[in-house]
Parts: C-alpha cells; structure tokens; sequence
C-alpha cells in the first residue's frame, strides 16, 4: 500500500477526522457497560429512581453521539476511499496510454484491465474499511481489556488469556484456508474454461461423438470441486463454534473467579455484568479484526500489482517535430534491424527500401515471416534496434508520436470496431468527419452497399467488437475508418483475407483511383493482390529475400515464383 | 418464486438426511446458546456482595454454563458440516447436470446464445444458489430460531419488558428499510456505472494498440476520465448509504438496551410497580438477550435480498435445463462404415421462418465424389455443414446417405462418418497429443506422430518446450495457421468415410498449404468430400461445384460447364485473376 500513499495525500484530511470520529464512538460505546454497572450498584442497590433516570438519559445521549460520530466517519470513509479510487484509475489509464507497444505486449491488456478494474477496486474497498475498522476493532479490544483491568486486575487477567487464544486460532484458520479458497477458486477457473471451450467446439464434439466424455470430465471436475470445497469448509466452519465455546469458557471462568473476588468485597455484583459484557465485546471486534485482515491483505496485494503497472516508464522517448508531408521520400528503412524484447533471433533483419510518396508497397510472405512487425516500424509502435526508419525525409524518433500516427492511416489484421455506432467508429481519426466524407470512405472500402441497406445506415449501432457484422463487413469498415481520417500513408495488414477476390479487385481500384496520392503499404498472402504495388519486399524469416516489381521478382527471386505458381495453379 | 424453490429443494432429496440433521443440529445448537445468558444471570445473582456468595450455586451453575456452551458449539459445528455437504453436494449435482446439458441442447440454442452468458450460468449463477440459498437457508433458520428462543426467554423472565422489547422491534425494522431503499437506488446506478466503466476499459485498453494508432488517447482518456468521476460520486453515495446499516442498528440496540436497563431497574427498586421486581443477575440476562434480538433482524432482510437473487439465478439456470435436448434417437439403426453417397432432395431450410434461405434444393454426390462451396464472404457456406450434419434440422426435404434419409440413423454416428475442419479452430486446454487424438482417444504416440507428419506439424511440434506433451489452449500463442494444422491432423488420425473441409487452410501460409494440399489429396481420394474455399483454383479440380450467393444456391454444376454458363462463378473466378 505505501507505494500508493501518494494517491491519499488529497484526502488527509478525511484520513485523519474519519477514524478520529469512529475513535470517539468506540470510546463511547465502551463507557455504556460502565454506566449499566453504575445504574446497578448505585441505582438498584439504593432503590434511587431519579439516578437511574439519569444514568438512562445518558445511555441514549452516548448512543446518539455515537450515531453522529459514526456517520460522520463513515461519510468521509467513502470520501477519501472513493476519490482515491478515482484518482487512482484516471492515473493509471493515463499511464497505460502512454505506455509503448512494448510494454504493451509484456504487460499484456488483459492485466491491465484487471488492474483498472478489479485491483483498483480492492485497493479501494481496503482504504475504506481501514477507515472504517482499523481503529475501531482494535481500539474496542485493548479499550475492553483496559476497561477491565480498572475495574479488576485479577480478573481481567482472564481476558489477557483469552484474547490471544483467540487471535492465534482466527490466525490460525485463516492462514490455513485462504490458500485453500485461492486453490478453489482456480478450479472453478478451470471449470468456466472448460464451458467455454465446450460451448466454442460444440460442432467438434458432436462430429467426433464424444459428448459422453466431455460430460464424464465435467462431472469429474465437479467432483473434485466438491470434494475440495468441503474440505476448506470443514476447517472454516470450525472457527464460529470454537470462539463461542472459548469465549463462554471465559466467561465461566469470570463468574466463578468474580464470585470470589465479590466474596471478598474486591467487586460489585454490577462490575460483574459489565465484564460479562466486555467479554462479548472483545468476541465480536475480534471477528470484525479478522475479516479486515482478509480484507487488507487482498487490498495490499491489489495495491503491489496496480504499483507494478505504474512503475513500469515507457520504453520510448517521445520527439517534438512534426511531420512535413510535402516530402518526396515518404518511406524509407535503412539497414534496419530489430527484435522483440525477450526474443532471442532478430524478428527483422538488415531490411532497405525506400518507397515515395503515393507509391505502393506491397509485402508477401509466409506467416510469422515479420510482416507486420516491418509495417509496425513505421507508426513507431516499436523502435528499430539498430538502422533507422524514415517517415517523409526524417527519423521518426524525431516526430511527436501522436502526430506522426495522425498521418498514418492503419488497418489491423484483426478487425476491431468498437461500440457505438458506424458513424462514431468513422470518426476514431477525424472527429468533424461530415456524412460526405463518411459516404466517401465507405464507397472506397467496398462498404458502402451494405450500409446503406441496413435500417439505420451509419447510425446503425455496432455491438461490441461489431459482432452483429461478418468478417468481411468488419473488415471492409475498419478500412473506412483508416481511410475517413484522410491519411498520408494507409497500412493495410493483411486486412482483405476475409473478401472475395472480386471485392478484393474492386477495393484496391477504387483507392488507386480516388486516393492516388496515398502513400499505401499492403500485406498480403494473395500474390495477385499485390501485381500492381510500385515495390514488393519479399520476406522469408525476418529477412528479405526480394525486392521489386512483380516483373522483375518473377524474374529472379525463386521464394516469389514459388508463391505466385502455387496460386496461380 | 415458489415454484423455483420447491424445485432446487428436488435437488436437495439426495442429501435430505444432511438436510434433516441441519435443522435439528441448529435447532439444538442455537437453542443451547440462547440458554447462556439465562446462566450467567443466575450466576450473577448467586454471588450478590460481600460474603454473600453461594459458592455451591455458583459452581453448579458455571458447571451447567460450560457443558450447555460446549454441547451447543459441537451442535452448532455439525450444522456447519451438515450444510456444506448439503450446499457442495447440491451444487455439484446442479453443475454437473448443467455442463451435461450443454453436450443435448440444439446447436442453434448455443449458436443463439451469448457465450459469455452461458458461462455466467454455470459459474456464477450456481455460486449464488449455493451462497444465497443453502448458505441463506441456514442463516435465516438460525436467525428465526434466534428470534423466537430470544423471545421464549424474554418472556420467562419478564412479559411486561419482553413485550416492551416486542414493541421497539418496528423501530429496528424500520431503520433497516430505511436505508435499504435510500442505498438501493445509489447501488442500481453505481452498478450500472461499474458496468459501463467496465465494458468501456475491456473495449478500450483491449484495442490499446488500435487506440494508440489512431493517437485516440486523448479521447479515449476524456471519455474513461468522465465515467470514472460519475462513477466515483455514485460510489461514495452507496458505499456512504449502506454503510449506514451498522451504526444505525447499534443505535437503535442502544435504545433498546437502555430501555429494558432503565424499566428492568426501576421495576427492581419498586419505582414502577406493575413490572414487577427482578433480581440483577434477571436484569443482566435480560440485557444480553435485547443485545442480541435485533441482530437476526438485520441478518434477515440482508439474507431475503440473497435469497430473491439466487431465486433469480436459479430461473436462469432452470432455463437451460428446461431447453429441449435433442431427440432421443437410440432406437434408431447406427451406420458403419458407409459408402457416402449423399443426396439433397428438395431440401427447404432457413433460420429464422422471416428469412428465406435455401429452398427447394436437390444435388447427388456419388461415393468419392468431390463437391465444392463457393461464393462470396457471408453468403452462407456453412449452413450446407450445419445439414449435413445435423446440426440443424431441415424445414421440408431429407438428406438421405447411401439412400437412407440420414433421419432415420442416429446422429452420433451419421456425425462420425464425417471429417470436418472449421475455418474456426478448436484447440481445449490439454496437451498437444490430446489435442490431435480427440476423436481417437486410444491412438498411440506413433499414430498421433505419423498424423501431425501429414500435416507437417511435427516440425513446430518438437519445437514446443515438451513437445507432444506440450500443454496448449486456445489463447497460449499458438499461430491461427499452427491451430489449424492440428485441427486437421485430427482428421488425419480418424480418417472416415466423408469429408468436410471449411475454409481448411486459410490461415496456413502458401507454402505449408501447397505442402497439404497433396496430403489432402491423399486422404480425399475415395472418400465423398465437401471443401469451401475462396481460393478457386483449389475448387476448380472438384466434380461438382455449388455456388452460392446470399444463403441460396444460385449455380451448380462442374468448373467447366459453370465457366461456359458465364454467370456468377464465372465472374468470381475471372477477378481473381483480372487486374
């Protein structure tokens, strides 16, 4: 937690006056045994109404500033919890928005969401019940047992044995079973998986038959949930019984030892009732303890990991210029060499090309060969590890990254739309996009047609993902997008493996006719695709084994012929 | 509601001994307990002041107190032992019924339901009938057992102050309903919030890569930054609202506590006559007793609003259970081994009865026969699959295999006489070999070997840290084209009598694909063979060509004779190569 201190600054004050407040209350719930005692021994053994009168009025006054004390804390409770979560969250995405996409790819998204969200949270909810329960519970502990040790030493010497049998057997339980719900809980993990694998190869297991062993397996895996859950719950429902009957023992041992000590005349009939009464206090707030350990130690581990996410500075150092699309060489590499981090063998190899503006560029290959990672170099998603990558006459570690991704268009291999609708997915790169310029992308991306046959039109809301879209249209829209923001150079990462080759044909000839200065770089499996590209790098394992115009590549690189026959067969 | 309860207590007949035993291990066990402070007040008042202590009393007394606390806690224990058997087990049985369900249901249940959703069933809405209902159960019994002892007692010691007590109860109640409803509006929009924060994180940082190239930060961090604070002033109003439960209950049992103290004294010193007088160990016992009413009250409307969710949990698990299965079709003849001659005969078929699709269909493939599905994306290719299999059912027409309409044979084994690979992948969480040998458990390793060999897998295979003993799963870093090598390697190692071949090889790079294109060949010949493709010249060697254009066939006959028609084949086929 003391990494995230920094978050509470803001809220010291609530920090400070919440347990201040709840302190009070718990002082004043302490002194209400006390004041029954007294009503006892001074009221009923002196027959005097008017004092137990008295002493009743007070009993309600302490409960009604308890109130208020207790209101008032758990009020600035979730002031200061809340606003740290908040605070917490918005510093943390804007962290991750800054991060590089290598940090990205160590880190990995869906961490990161469960730090914004379920890490965050539990940090939050920590904060809280500090707040709420950190003073209180071992305040109303040690203050029971003071509160005794006044009235009679002997006897509270009963508490100073209780407790810690107590404290020890709550540790005790818990240490014991907390592994053992983490263990559960992983099986249940395993189960859900196993659902959803289920649910996703449904038409596998039923053409191989085999729909009575899947159903064995789940019932095995159900077993054993069982037998595990019923073995973490054979140690935990042990706890509540236990510090009943060691609690009642004590007491036991408090009337006895009380009935000599009021024998002798060292104890009130009425101090005997409030030790009764603080024994039960000391059960509870120790329960109370309990669950706030749980509570803190999930929050103290959700705090080292949001800390982990935090902690970890971007890789890349951001630059000032902006880019100058009047250039003339809008792409080049030079000797360009680069490798994931963590990978051993280098992912791209002593790659060249120089490529101008409104060319296009085609790029073939095998899978995993390291096309997408040369196309990647150019947004500057990763740096080159040595060599150097020219965006319009300059390296792009000079440009401010933002600007440098505004003139660049990209269309991912993986068509992702978002929520929202067609229009709102359109505008990612330019938000004052008109319906003109929509239209405009839409036509280029072959999209247009089942558009405007939906009910809606752009306005037709996407669910997320675009699941109510088929591959194709998923795809043939995130071109839209790229296009829409009137890109200098559009990417195009194997992004028409869902079209017909007639939409194919059509896609590449609206945009070499209605974006002709586009500076375009297209990856592609399909030779046939990339016929017409100005350039095309040939590459096999990170290392380019060709480059040229389809003539030319034909003519004398083997890898290229052996692609372009096997299509052409 | 009702009649959801009685049904998840069918569930329950199994371990209704376990049941019978918790009621009657709580009804001992919190009876027992309810009895202590009627000890200690005795004890209290055997020890009255100086010199005047009953010792004998006393330890008799003490003696009673620890053997009841004793015997009650052991009680109270195997109540605790008794409902876990009677939770898990149910739980386990509920489950295990669910998941077999899922392996009965229709595909176009599934195909028609969120994934994410049916999970949600099996998980958490089990979690939740376990928690709020058997957990709650239990919990409400105590407390109601709580209430009434607690009032039993009260009574024995004193009507008047016990109906006093009585009479305050509206007051707990009350405060407790007041601040459910003034925190269950602040709850509904901090969890309608919460999700909408949630799908907007998942969605946004999911696609960080997409957000960063399109420099959308700023927006995307305006946006989080907007929902973030709404969400964190919702927050502090329902954590603020709820956590106002506690004190509030401490209060209104201070209340409480100082009325029976007050009324209990005066009555003891004759202020008020009518009480009647009570000794101070009465008064004591009296005192722990209203300390301990108002609790089960509270514990009772938090278990209620449990109960109300695990009743609704249980519908929707109900639900599934409800769905019809699939036919039974165990009466019916099992094929072997057919020849595979398949034909259509006036086959009608759509989805949903608004939109027509495929009508009036008729085709033969003779025994090794090769036919081929194309047409453009979206067009419906794999509804043909979805037939064949059985995986829907026709409106009108049958499907007959070597002349029986398929119908009339059961489906597990009309489904194995297919080898299918799906554009879709499907990789389990298990090993490699597990995964090759899915549909032949019993294969050996040389088999498993020799099929991923075919395929030429074997090389990335032995690159796996343990190789074939590699555990894999669909999101472990294998590449789409490495998954679908091993979805077609599981068709090498059966090798049945017909084939399907979805969209094969559409992630596999060209080299590898040319390389399993011959394997392929291999395994068709002989066998009847359905292949979709975009990729026309691995279609132009069929003997039948079907081609299809939004969910209907619009052409059918072979590469040639389709060429020569000059229709919709033609055209797909020529921008292939036009440029």
């Amino acid at each position: 937690m003391q990494h995230l201190l920094r978050f509470l600054k803001p809220y010291r004050k609530e920090l400070i006056l919440g347990p201040t407040f709840k302190l009070l209350e718990a002082i004043f719930e302490l002194i209400v045994p006390v004041v029954m005692a007294k009503i006892i021994d001074n009221g009923i053994a002196l027959g005097d109404a008017g004092y137990i009168w008295k002493m009743c009025g007070l009993i309600v006054l302490l409960g009604v500033c308890g109130l208020g004390f207790a209101l008032t804390c758990q009020y600035f409770a979730a002031r200061c919890a809340f606003g740290f979560g908040t605070d917490l969250r918005e510093a943390l995405y804007r962290h991750i928005n800054a991060l590089s996409h290598t940090e990205l790819d160590s880190l990995g998204t869906s961490t990161l969401i469960n730090r914004i969200t379920t890490d965050a949270t539990a940090a939050q909810t920590g904060v809280n019940m500090f707040i709420r329960l950190a003073v209180r519970a071992p305040f109303l502990i040690i203050g029971a047992i003071v509160m005794s040790l006044m009235i009679d030493v002997k006897l509270s010497l009963i508490f100073l044995i209780i407790a810690p049998i107590v404290g020890l057997l709550l540790y005790a339980v818990m240490t014991k079973t907390i592994p053992m719900y983490g263990r559960n809980q992983k099986q249940l993990d395993a189960i859900a998986r196993r659902t959803g694998e289920n649910l996703d190869g449904q038409r596998h297991i039923r053409a191989f038959s085999r729909q009575k062993q899947e159903k064995d397996e789940f019932a095995r895996q159900c077993d054993d949930l069982e037998k595990s859950m019923i073995a973490v719950g054979r140690i935990s429902s042990i706890l509540n019984p236990l510090t009943f009957m060691i609690m009642n023992l004590g007491i036991v041992a408090v009337l006895w030892f009380g009935g000599v000590q009021i024998d002798s005349g060292a104890l009130s009939q009425g101090d005997l009732t409030a030790f009764t009464n603080y024994m039960t206090q000391i059960l509870l707030a120790m329960v109370v303890m309990a669950n706030l350990i749980v509570i803190l130690t999930k929050a103290q581990a959700s705090a080292v990991r949001v800390h982990e996410v935090l902690s970890t500075p971007s890789s890349m150092e951001n630059g000032t210029a902006v880019p100058d699309a009047s250039s003339t060489e809008a792409i080049a590499f030079d000797h360009v060499d680069f490798s994931y981090k963590g990978a051993g063998d280098k992912s791209l190899e002593d790659i060249s090309f120089t490529l101008k503006k409104g060319q296009t560029l085609g790029i073939i290959g095998s899978t995993g060969c390291g096309k997408s990672t040369l196309a990647s170099l150019i947004p500057r998603f990763y740096d080159a590890g040595s060599g150097q990558v020219r965006v319009f006459g300059q390296d792009v570690k000079a440009y401010d990254y933002k600007a440098l991704r505004r003139c660049i268009g990209i269309v991912p291999q993986k068509a992702v739309l978002f929520t929202g609708t067609i229009a709102e997915n359109l505008r990612w790169a330019d938000l004052g996009l008109d319906e003109t310029g929509m239209r405009e992308a839409l036509e280029i991306a072959q999209a247009w047609d089942f558009v405007e046959k939906m009910q809606y039109g752009t306005q037709t809301h996407l669910v997320q993902g675009g699941r109510n879209l088929s591959g194709g249209q998923k795809q043939r829209l995130t071109i839209a997008r790229a296009i829409a923001g009137k890109p200098d150079i559009l990417i195009l990462d194997d992004s028409m493996s869902a079209l017909d080759y007639a939409t194919d044909l059509a896609l590449r000839t609206a945009l070499r006719e209605r974006c002709g200065d586009m500076t375009v770089i297209m990856i592609s499996q399909r030779a046939t695709s990339l016929q017409d590209a100005d350039l095309i790098l040939v590459l096999d394992d990170g290392q380019c084994v060709g480059q040229g115009t389809h003539e030319e590549l034909l003519e004398n690189c083997e890898e290229y012929r052996e692609i372009y026959n096997s299509q052409m067969q | 509601m009702k009649k959801t309860l009685i049904r998840i207590l069918s569930y329950c007949r199994p371990y209704a001994g376990y049941l019978v035993l918790t009621i009657l291990c709580t009804l001992v066990g919190t009876s027992l307990s309810l009895a202590a402070p009627i000890l200690i007040g005795e004890a209290v008042d055997a020890a009255v002041g100086q010199g005047n202590v009953d010792f004998a009393a006393l330890g008799r007394i003490a003696l009673i107190l620890a053997v009841t606390v004793l015997v009650s806690g052991l009680f109270q224990w195997l109540a605790g032992l008794c409902i876990n058997r009677l939770a898990f087990g149910t739980v386990r049985d509920l489950r295990a019924e669910l998941t077999a369900k899922l392996g009965k249901v229709p595909l176009r249940y599934i195909d028609g339901n969120a994934r994410g959703d049916l999970i949600a069933r099996v998980i958490p809405d089990i979690e939740t009938i376990s928690d709020g209902l058997l957990q709650g159960f239990a919990q409400l019994f105590t407390g109601v057992v709580t209430i009434i002892g607690t009032l039993a007692f009260m009574l024995t010691l004193n009507v008047k102050i016990a109906v006093l007590v009585v009479l305050m109860t509206p007051l707990s109640l009350f405060a407790a309903a007041k601040i459910t409803s003034m925190s269950h509006s602040s709850f509904q929009k901090q969890s309608v919030l919460r999700g909408e924060m949630g799908g907007l994180t998942e969605e946004m940082i999911g696609s960080q890569k997409v957000v960063s190239a399109f420099a959308y930060e700023d927006r995307a961090m305006e946006r989080f930054a907007k929902l973030n604070r709404e969400l964190g002033q919702a927050g502090v109003r329902a954590t603020f609202f709820s956590s106002m439960t506690n004190p509030t209950t401490r209060f209104v049992n201070g209340l409480i506590y100082a009325a029976v103290g007050t009324v209990g004294a005066l009555g003891s010193i004759g202020a008020i006559s009518w009480i009647g007088v009570m000794s101070v160990g009465r008064l004591a016992s009296f005192l722990a007793y209203s300390n301990q009413y108002t609790k089960p009250f509270n514990e009772i409307s938090g278990v209620v609003a449990e109960l109300q969710n695990a009743v609704s949990c249980a519908q929707r698990v109900f639900a599934v259970l409800d769905t019809p299965s699939e036919p039974d079709d165990s009466h019916l003849a099992a094929v072997e081994n057919c020849r595979g001659e398949l034909s259509f005969s006036h086959v009608h078929f759509s989805y949903t009865p608004e939109r027509r699709l495929i009508e009036d269909f008729s085709m033969h493939a003779a025994a090794g026969q090769r036919t081929a599905i194309v047409g453009p994306t979206g067009c419906g290719k794999s509804t043909i699959i979805n037939l064949l299999l059985r995986f829907y059912e026709l409106n009108q027409g049958e499907i007959t295999l070597d002349g029986i309409p398929t119908t009339e044979l059961t489906r597990d084994s009309l489904r194995s006489q297919f080898g299918m690979v799906l554009q879709e992948t499907w990789i389990f969480t298990g090993t490699v070999a597990e995964n090759i040998a899915y549909g032949k458990p019993d294969a050996t390793r040389e088999e498993i070997e020799a099929a991923a060999r075919a395929v030429y897998a074997h090389g990335f295979i032995k690159r796996l840290p343990n190789g074939y003993d590699t555990v894999i799963s669909d999101t472990s870093g294998l590449s789409q084209g490495q998954k679908q090598l091993l979805c077609i390697a599981r068709i090498m190692l059966t090798s049945p009598p017909m084939l399907i071949l979805d969209e094969a090889t559409s992630s596999i790079d060209l080299r590898t694909e040319h390389r399993i294109q011959r394997a392929f060949e291999k395994l068709m010949q002989g066998r009847t063979s359905f292949i979709i493709a975009h990729r026309l010249s691995t279609i132009r060697s069929a003997d039948h060509i079907l081609v299809m254009r939004d969910g209907n066939i619009v052409e059918q006959g072979s590469h040639d004779v389709l060429m020569k028609e000059n229709g919709f084949y033609a055209q797909l086929y020529r921008s292939q190569f036009a440029n």
